[in-house]
């Protein structure tokens, strides 16, 4: 266990080596570049110039990255040039990760509460109408364009209805204290129960858009792992045995059946992440995903590097995790 | 040779004895008869003729089941019925998809377009093009996209899941943790990453963004595949009677890992589709308006989305209609090639 704990590390760090090298090279290799977008097409050769050698964009390549990798090593990543001019990079990162913090585990508590039971109780009455409204559900939540199902609930609760906020985090009017940078969680911690009950509110729409799709995967794969496992040997034997419907339930089909929804989800988290992109900008949401957007338009390399590195990071972290907690559901994969 | 050797190009764990001598049967027997007879045991086989058999019994299986799914046949309508408007597309759009015919009608100062009207069923867009032409050729674009987008992503797949899971070793070391390092992007992340490469986004730099993304997917599959096959019975066998390694890697190994490849190729369509679709939204799409793509159309549509919702719901609606169709076709395949439901 151990043993592969740390292998997996070993294997983490490597891909993140290569990964911050083919980075820094795509970086260099962008059209444009950093000058052109801090001074304009029409800025004079002088400027240019003297603002390139400030960014240090006139050596060598193999030094710019030695230096790159010295100042990761430091946690710097050079300043922001264009998502918040002046900034640290990891600044602008630390500010805005908790936004997408807060809405990837709206979007994954959303895709699990409603994900689980619904395709445990689909696969329970196979052919009943839970089941095909389900089904065709979780095709149409893949085949629909994330980002258009933002707008769509943006349109009609947000723009038609009213219901609910159409974009932010949390309505300006509010005077919030900050204690975390998780709104949600800083209105539970200082008592101010209307921070906290605003913040949800704008978590709700963004939340659906971006946990649809996982919702869909979740779904699917609960349902046919149920179905699967309930025709297995040892459910007969459970049956046979005489234990309750109950018992056989929760500890012998579900439990069984949890094993593939554990590795789907870890895996959604990527896809978090890139939905994220397009939902933050549809809902105008100040995370990481916008951050992404803006940077890219702008050109601003130190952030992107920062955030394309942070979700790398992230996502291989998570995938290892969810190996890791097979050992913990799985006792038969502890032994071997 | 018994019972055994009969199932051996097949892979014995997918086939039961006596499956490649039903399949000729099948094969005489006219069209529809004879579907549910079980084959009788003990063909010999291990001959590349009858690896083709194994084959075609294979698909014919999977036939027999899929043309009694509704979802195979609703999903296979769409795709026949997009890909015919693709193909006739110029010949039925009754405008120029680029001309600006209503744009006396058409007012951005005003924010106003042009609406339905005879000969325009659905009215302008904000060019004043007529937006019903527009959804007809960009099925042609969309299609386009789509394939070409799957093939490229195929290609690079196959190359790579070959090299790691025919030769192992320190090629499949080198192929997986380059499969490692792009699969550690988000996949979208990678698509924008590759679009924002090119000065000028247009139709190719699209395609070329979403299928680089598909190449790890395809890589990984085929190499858990072959893997899968190395320590077989039949590759084992092939390679006991004297065959090279390029034919048991070509003509054993790889026809029998094909099937999960097919229906992933077939969902890969779809979000090929989908992903171009987001470049589209995020402004890394093709910039070439004249010839229309779906994505582009939602893309271009969505600031107006409060004021003039038609514009976005038209594409979108068909993206999702080709994009489900897609997904029905390789879910139901999916069933009818998975070994489980083999009976």
């Amino acid at each position: 266990m151990l043993r592969y704990t740390v292998r997996r590390l070993l294997q983490l760090v490597l891909v993140l080596v290569v990964l911050s090298l083919l980075l820094f090279l795509w970086l260099r290799s962008l059209p444009g570049g950093p000058v052109t977008a801090m001074l304009g097409d029409r800025s004079t050769p002088d400027k240019r110039a003297e603002l390139t050698s400030v960014l240090g964009l006139d050596q060598p390549l193999m030094v710019q990255y030695g230096k790159f990798l010295g100042r990761v090593a430091h946690g710097n990543f050079g300043q922001s040039t264009g998502v918040a001019p002046g900034d640290s990079a990891i600044g602008v990162f630390a500010d805005r990760f908790p936004a997408t913090v807060e809405l990837a585990i709206g979007a994954l508590l959303f895709a699990l509460v409603f994900g689980i039971p619904l395709g445990y109780l689909a696969a329970r009455r196979r052919g009943g109408w839970l089941d095909n409204a389900g089904v065709v559900t979780s095709l149409l939540g893949v085949a629909v364009p994330v980002f258009f199902l933002a707008f769509l609930l943006k349109y009609i609760f947000a723009v038609k209805l009213g219901w609910l906020p159409p974009s932010g985090r949390q309505s300006p009017d509010i005077d919030a204290t900050r204690v975390t940078g998780f709104f949600v969680l800083d209105g539970l911690l200082t008592r101010e129960w209307d921070a906290s009950w605003d913040a949800v509110k704008h978590l709700i729409l963004p939340s659906i858009a971006l946990g649809t799709i996982p919702f869909a995967v979740i779904f699917r794969i609960t349902r046919s792992s149920v179905l699967d496992v309930q025709n297995e040997d040892f459910i007969r034997t459970a049956e046979a045995k005489g234990l309750t419907n109950r018992t056989i339930r929760s500890r012998h089909i579900l439990r069984n059946a949890l094993l593939p929804v554990v590795t789907v989800t870890g895996l959604q988290v990527g896809a978090l992440l890139a939905g994220a992109v397009l939902t933050e900008k549809v809902f105008a949401f100040p995370g990481l995903g916008e951050a992404l957007s803006i940077a890219f338009t702008k050109k601003d390399y130190p952030v992107l590097q920062v955030l394309i590195l942070a979700s790398a990071t992230t996502f291989v972290l998570v995938n290892m995790l969810v190996d890791l907690s097979y050992a913990v559901i799985d006792p038969r994969i502890r032994t071997s | 040779m018994t019972d055994g050797t009969s199932a051996l190009p097949g892979s014995g764990r997918l086939r039961r004895p006596g499956a490649a001598r039903k399949a000729r049967i099948d094969r005489l027997a006219t069209v529809g008869g004879r579907s549910g007879a079980p084959g009788a045991p003990g063909t010999p086989a291990a001959t590349d003729e009858d690896t083709a058999d194994v084959g075609v019994s294979l698909l014919r299986d999977a036939w027999r089941r899929l043309r009694v799914t509704p979802v195979f046949w609703v999903g296979a309508v769409i795709i026949a019925l997009f890909v015919l408007l693709a193909v006739v597309a110029p010949w039925i759009a009754p405008h120029d998809p680029g001309a600006q015919l209503l744009i006396g009608q058409t007012s951005r100062a005003r924010n106003s377009i042009a609406p339905p009207q005879a000969g325009y069923p659905l009215g302008g867009d904000t060019f004043g093009r007529d937006l019903f032409s527009r959804l007809i050729l960009g099925s042609r674009q969309t299609l386009l996209v789509g394939v070409f987008a799957t093939l490229i992503g195929l290609a690079g797949g196959l190359v790579l899941g070959v090299l790691a899971g025919a030769f192992g070793g320190w090629a499949d070391t080198v192929v997986m943790r380059i499969v490692d390092v792009m699969l550690s992007i988000p996949s979208l992340l990678l698509a924008i990453s590759i679009a924002v490469l090119f000065t000028n986004p247009n139709l190719t730099s699209v395609i070329i963004a979403v299928s680089v993304v598909q190449i790890p997917v395809f890589a990984r599959l085929l190499r858990g595949q072959m893997l899968a096959q190395r320590g077989s019975d039949h590759v084992l066998a092939a390679r006991a009677l004297g065959v090279r390694r390029a034919p048991i890697v070509f003509r054993h190994m790889l026809p029998n890992s094909l099937s999960p490849v097919i229906v992933q190729a077939t969902l890969v369509v779809a979000t090929s589709i989908i992903d171009a679709a987001a470049l589209s939204f995020l402004g890394l799409g093709s910039q070439d308006t004249a010839s229309p793509e779906w994505g582009q159309m939602l893309g271009e549509a969505q600031d107006r989305i409060d004021s003039h919702p038609g514009l976005a719901f038209w594409p979108a609606g068909c993206i999702i209609v080709v994009a489900l169709g897609f997904t029905l076709l390789g879910e139901s395949l999916r069933e009818a090639l998975d070994p489980k439901n083999r009976r």
